[in-house]
């Protein structure tokens, strides 16, 4: 059975996450569709630090016998990764994007150039 | 040129955005009509010139709210009094454009929606789509105290408050429902008429099933968020 502080900290943890991701999003520091991953990271690591049960249940399935709340640790891990890797594509664009941008800035100057000569 | 500005945001639309063009002009020929060609890879800006259409090509995608927050910035910084806006893709039909324009000329609303849901029939869009309307219908309406049926509609006639506005902020990706909300939450006048609006002239609705959960699930987080925020600051004539 998963002790019982270590529920609580958990959904404290998760609750603080939400907190500081919606007050981010509020102040326009963060856009919703980047916030979309951290907000579900947040609602899942709540339910399963507050349903008890279903955190033991899980662990069954998965076969950790030990330690149930090691669950609530791989959780995090996977949803940290897919939030990585979604950044990671972000990037991508962002790059290819800013080379297209300064590839335009730079013929656009180049033809402002030649109109005044 | 243009104290009246019509924006036509396209990707990709060359099949049908020559007859979009051609219908503002059959309209009122007093529009100057600047489509947005948003990072298309088809001939829509080549065509759209050939048509006599001011062209604003944009080097990459930009989605469907900063194509036309492109548009709301050309026009005010012309100084441009009226705008409406078209949809590259045939839906909506210029014939129309007197029914959306009158409450804005009539000087009662500063920005007015097209609905297909008041009244007339005409085009629907499929099942699923029709029942994420009306739950964003319903949480706009929520919001704005007033009956909103077709937030989602692209189809809009709006005055240089509402430029202003617009021209300063706003939304990514898929805007209207955010900018209803936005403009209520700065006092700016709504209405909504009825329009029928068409099938798609021709390419493809850059909406797709996956996208469309999507977009309610951030379209509705956006919409609770903002609940909490100070409304924007529009832009201020110099």
């Amino acid at each position: 059975m998963t002790p019982l502080r270590v529920s609580i900290a958990g959904a404290i943890a998760s609750i603080l996450l939400l907190l500081v991701v919606f007050e981010l999003i509020r102040s326009r520091r963060l856009k919703e569709r980047y916030a979309l991953l951290w907000l579900a990271t947040g609602v899942v690591l709540l339910v399963l630090s507050v349903w008890r049960g279903g955190l033991n249940t899980i662990a069954r399935w998965l076969g950790v016998t030990g330690y149930p709340p090691a669950v609530l640790f791989a959780v995090g891990i996977l949803f940290v990764i897919l939030v990585l890797l979604h950044y990671s594509t972000v990037i991508s664009r962002l790059s290819d994007e800013n080379v297209t941008l300064a590839q335009r800035l730079a013929l656009l100057e180049e033809e402002l150039r030649a109109r005044r000569r | 040129m243009g104290d009246r500005v019509a924006i036509v945001p396209a990707l990709n639309e060359e099949a049908s955005i020559g007859g979009v063009i051609e219908g503002i002009r059959a309209f009122d020929p007093a529009f100057e009509v600047v489509v947005v060609a948003d990072g298309s890879t088809d001939r829509t800006a080549e065509v759209a010139a050939g048509h006599g259409a001011t062209v604003l090509r944009l080097p990459f995608n930009l989605g469907i709210g900063g194509a036309v927050q492109t548009g709301f910035r050309y026009a005010w910084e012309h100084g441009c009094e009226l705008v409406v806006r078209v949809d590259g893709d045939g839906q909506h039909d210029p014939a129309e454009l007197g029914a959306i324009l009158a409450p804005v000329l009539a000087g009662q609303a500063d920005v007015v929606v097209g609905s297909r849901f008041v009244g007339t029939d005409g085009y629907r869009s499929s099942r699923t789509r029709r029942v994420g309307i009306r739950v964003l219908a319903w949480s706009v309406s929520a919001i704005v105290r007033q009956r909103v049926t077709d937030p989602t509609s692209g189809f809009q006639a709006l005055n240089r408050h509402a430029l202003a506005l617009f021209a300063a902020d706003y939304p990514h990706d898929y805007p209207e429902v955010e900018a209803t909300v936005m403009a209520h939450r700065c006092r700016l006048r709504l209405q909504e008429v009825p329009v029928t609006m068409r099938e798609r002239g021709g390419g493809r609705s850059s909406i797709t099933a996956v996208h469309s959960v999507y977009y309610m699930v951030k379209v509705l987080l956006a919409l609770f968020v903002d609940l909490f925020r100070r409304p924007a600051a529009p832009l201020e004539d110099a």
